[in-house]
């Protein structure tokens, strides 16, 4: 099973990927490119320097990995079903991340820019609630582990 | 039967281990392991409402049946995407 060990270096599925290094923008967006579509958008998700003002340092993702690229692959199918978009793609970044750099992409090409850019902001906001991936921010006295969304209603149910 | 439990994120330093195995009744489902843990320590019961539960990589409800090898995933909320 794929835990955060250190070998294991990028988990792929059709329109997903999680990955340990960097995120190359220029092979998305290449991968996106097609002469039917009108748009495209990328949208990047960046390790901001502070939280309600305290100064992070850095932050550290950590993923249930091989659930976390299920769920995403789940987004994808369920953004390409329910957009006018022609390929979407999905790539998050685990372990230590500095301020600046890019620790998620969603990816969407379409004909048309109004269902673009709605997938886009439909996929982040659900990833962000539903992807077990987990991030911890680490401040010069101390580390936290970020508040997460709470989980959907049908998520957490006990019956 | 024995399971799997994996731990994320707080939890993981709550109980201090990211994985271990538990030796259950057959028949036991996913709410008592659950509930082993919020017994053991307070800190994960004050989480408990918030925490989600996986078996085999798929949520899933505190309800259901485990079975021999069951890969449990207890999972606080989550964090991933911008920030």
């Amino acid at each position: 099973m794929t835990r955060g060990s250190a070998e294991v270096k990028t988990l792929r599925s059709e329109h997903c990927a999680i990955v340990r290094e960097p995120i190359d923008l220029r092979d998305i967006k290449e991968d996106l490119q097609h002469p039917e579509d009108g748009a495209a958008i990328l949208f990047e998700g960046v390790v901001r320097n502070n939280t309600r003002g305290r100064r992070t340092l850095y932050l550290d993702y950590e993923a249930y990995e091989s659930m976390a690229l299920n769920e995403m692959e789940k987004l994808a199918q369920a953004a390409l079903e329910h957009f006018k978009v022609r390929d979407v793609c999905l790539v998050h970044r685990l372990g230590r991340l500095e301020i600046g750099e890019t620790s998620v992409v969603i990816g969407v090409g379409s004909a048309h820019r109004a269902a673009a850019f709605e997938a886009c902001r439909w996929l982040i906001d659900s990833l962000k609630k539903t992807v077990p991936i987990w991030k911890k921010e680490y401040f010069e006295n101390g580390a936290v582990w970020a508040d997460g969304e709470p989980f959907p209603q049908e998520i957490t149910r006990t019956e | 039967m024995r399971v799997k439990v994996l731990l994320f994120g707080q939890l993981k330093d709550i109980v201090g281990l990211a994985e271990e195995s538990l030796e259950l009744d057959s028949g036991t489902k996913l709410s008592v392991v659950m509930a082993h843990y919020a017994n053991k320590y307070p800190k994960f019961e004050g989480l408990s409402k918030s925490i989600a539960c996986a078996i085999n990589q798929e949520y899933a409800p505190g309800a259901t049946v485990l079975r021999e090898g069951d890969e449990v995933g207890l999972l606080p909320p989550v964090s991933g995407g911008r920030r």
